[in-house]
């Protein structure tokens, strides 16, 4: 098994990389995504080697990015569209939302949008306002739309290819935070399908769900709870439209406790789903209410108080601690 | 009111008008072509208004007033060219072969498309304001990767021309001299809103300051709307990249069978461009020029009202889709939450037949 250990920046510019050799019709479209090789660094070099055709550095203005995919996708090319941060998606919200989402349908099947839109996305580097937001929720309301969020490297490496393989559109939600640290990464096999969650840990005592950053800081608390006797499941979601309800539930019917975490404020959240349809599946297992852990209900908070407002070990440790305390 | 540097080469009254750049390449046949496409979708764009005032369509968009816009563009595109039109491009869909039941489809609300538009090289309707300029400049994108000797228009209004996605249309189509061509139907009025509102320069004198020529034509006048067309298309189509077409031309109609345009402008405004009926002109050429008789022009209508009246027999055969449907399409792979969807209609037993 060839394996290699590389940053998740690496693993992302690598399965870039494997998806142009692989398919002349995979394009790369985004703001200083060429000569700079963009502002993280993801798409480093790729422009030298496949060409200003192919790697295309845009003028500034995110519609125009999204849009301009959607007529290259009606032409028959995949394009990969980077948008530098969460918070500068929303000027491209209206070609995502009415157009991307719906030209399948509104062609009867004739459009394929196979077109990719990476979004470097969750909080947690110290930036300034509009560079932390959390809007996966915005999109996984969308049909039409697919949503899926990488947690490690070896996921990136792989979940990149495959939603550039994939004939639907993809808002591939990057962890920002998680850029720079290592992992393993198997270049031969895949590790899953794109819309499959994954135990990444596993337990006995609560099923714990997250998705990009939020996963390794649910590894962290599974840690510290496993000293104390408790025993938690943690479960990477990947994907986060559609939701893979089937292993979440074999898990929570194992556990009979629940907890869901996001970054993204609670209202009509991923893990206000996640608990809604847990709830309704595992009814007769659940040994508690499941319960939610968010960012607060505020706009991002200015950075250097943004570890108060993204779920830490110590607010998912409580959030266990009153699921634990239901006793029957 | 109308700009001296306007293309024209045919007057309001039929005559032929010179012009230092354009002139007229089309035969006799020709003309009368482009006479028969206006007569058509005049006639059948008549017959859908009234279908709408039966009840039977949800809502029309009138063509009425910008037939020599639509027929002239249309007929410019060569067989491979694609074009992206907005909602009332019915008479560009007709030169692009679409069948006129099928451009009833959305207004009639049994569907959100209504043809294959790879089939006709001819997109969907786009009813979201100038976001269709995009995908041509996008699709054009594709067309200089492939190095294919293909151009793309594209069509949206004066209200649009005030949208984020059309003047970033311009700056991609510019710095990708991208092969696309914008054509703007000035008709005057962005539902209420005049198009004074919308630009205080010609729309056509934007283009320059996006890097790329702009040219106002009569949009009334069919022969010109075809070469101004052509020759755009034909630059796009070797590397001389974007233009801006504006067709200066007036909605005779509502802005939808919605509308009550009596509101909001005076009926000798109206009047004054009934004057400068675009069919009306090529009537007048045809009959002084080509002498062509009034038994053609008769046949022409003949043949107008036979197609009104099929049109009318096959939307009114347009039975209520089955539900089931609205599954369909909405993702080309497998989705857990459309399979969950479908079942419960399944099990519901809803059925085409209910209402």
């Amino acid at each position: 098994m060839a394996t290699t250990t590389m940053t998740m920046a690496k693993a992302l510019n690598e399965g870039l990389r494997k998806a142009m050799e692989k398919d002349p019709k995979v394009l790369l479209m985004g703001e200083d995504i060429g000569r700079l090789g963009g502002v993280f660094r993801i798409t480093d070099g790729l422009q030298k080697d496949f060409g200003e055709d192919r790697v295309i550095d845009a003028p500034l203005a995110e519609s125009a990015i999204v849009g301009t995919a959607v007529g290259l996708a009606i032409r028959g090319y995949r394009t990969v569209c980077e948008i530098q941060f969460d918070g500068f998606v929303y000027p491209a919200f209206d070609q995502i939302v009415s157009q991307v989402a719906k030209l399948h349908k509104r062609s009867d099947g004739v459009y394929t949008m196979g077109l990719v839109i990476r979004l470097p996305f969750q909080g947690g580097i110290g930036a300034i306002e509009h560079h932390s937001e959390s809007p996966e929720v915005y999109f996984a309301q969308t049909a039409g739309l697919r949503v899926v969020s990488c947690s490690t490297p070896n996921d990136a490496y792989w979940m990149i290819q495959q939603s550039i393989e994939h004939d639907d559109p993809i808002i591939f939600c990057e962890p920002k935070s998680r850029y720079w640290e290592k992992g393993e990464v198997d270049l031969e096999n895949p590790p899953n399908g794109l819309f499959d969650a994954v135990v990444r840990r596993v337990g006995t005592d609560v099923t714990v769900v997250g998705y990009g950053s939020t996963v390794k800081t649910l590894l962290r608390a599974a840690d510290t709870a496993a000293l104390e006797g408790v025993s938690i499941e943690v479960i990477d979601a990947r994907s986060v439209s559609p939701l893979d309800f089937e292993t979440m539930a074999r898990s929570v019917e194992k556990t009979g406790r629940l907890v869901a975490v996001q970054e993204s404020p609670v209202t009509a959240s991923i893990g206000s789903e996640i608990v809604a349809e847990l709830t309704q599946r595992c009814f007769y297992s659940l040994r508690a209410p499941g319960v939610r852990v968010s960012g607060y209900s505020v706009p991002y908070p200015p950075s250097r108080i943004e570890d108060d407002f993204r779920p830490n070990v110590d607010r998912i440790l409580d959030a266990v601690d009153r699921v634990m305390g239901y006793e029957s | 009111m109308i700009d001296e540097e306007l293309v024209q080469l045919l007057s309001p009254e039929g005559e032929r008008v010179q012009h230092p750049e354009y002139e007229s390449t089309l035969g006799s046949d020709e003309v009368f072509g482009l006479y028969r496409d206006m007569v058509i979708i005049r006639r059948l764009c008549n017959e859908s208004t009234s279908l709408q005032r039966q009840g039977q369509l949800a809502l029309w968009a009138p063509v009425q007033g910008q037939e020599a816009a639509q027929i002239g563009a249309g007929r410019a595109l060569a067989p491979m060219d694609f074009s992206f039109p907005s909602y009332r491009e019915h008479g560009v869909a007709w030169c692009r072969g679409v069948p006129p039941e099928d451009m009833l489809r959305i207004f009639r609300a049994v569907t959100t498309g209504g043809w294959d538009p790879q089939k006709y090289r001819h997109s969907v309707p786009t009813v979201v304001l100038g976001n269709q300029t995009l995908h041509a400049v996008g699709y054009a994108m594709g067309v200089q990767r492939d190095g294919a000797e293909e151009a793309v228009l594209t069509f949206f209004g004066d209200g649009a021309s005030s949208q984020g996605d059309v003047l970033e249309s311009f700056v991609w189509a510019a710095s990708f001299n991208a092969p696309v061509v914008f054509f703007c139907q000035n008709n005057q009025w962005g539902i209420s809103t005049p198009s004074s509102v919308q630009s205080k320069i010609p729309l056509y004198h934007r283009a320059h300051g996006f890097g790329f020529p702009g040219v106002r034509v009569d949009g009334n006048d069919v022969l010109a709307v075809y070469e101004v067309t052509k020759r755009a298309l034909e630059s796009a189509r070797v590397g001389g990249g974007p233009t801006l077409i504006e067709a200066y031309t007036y909605r005779i109609g509502a802005h939808t069978t919605s509308d009550d345009p009596t509101r909001y402008r005076i009926d000798a405004e109206v009047e004054v461009w009934k004057h400068r009926d675009p069919v009306e002109r090529v009537k007048a050429l045809l009959a002084r020029e080509h002498r062509v008789k009034s038994k053609a022009l008769a046949e022409v209508a003949a043949e107008a009202d036979a197609l009104a009246l099929k049109l009318r027999e096959d939307v009114l055969a347009m039975g209520r889709p089955d539900p089931i449907e609205m599954f369909d399409h909405v993702y080309a792979a497998q989705h857990p939450l459309i399979d969950e969807g479908r079942r419960e209609m399944v099990e519901l037993g809803v059925s085409a037949g209910q209402h």
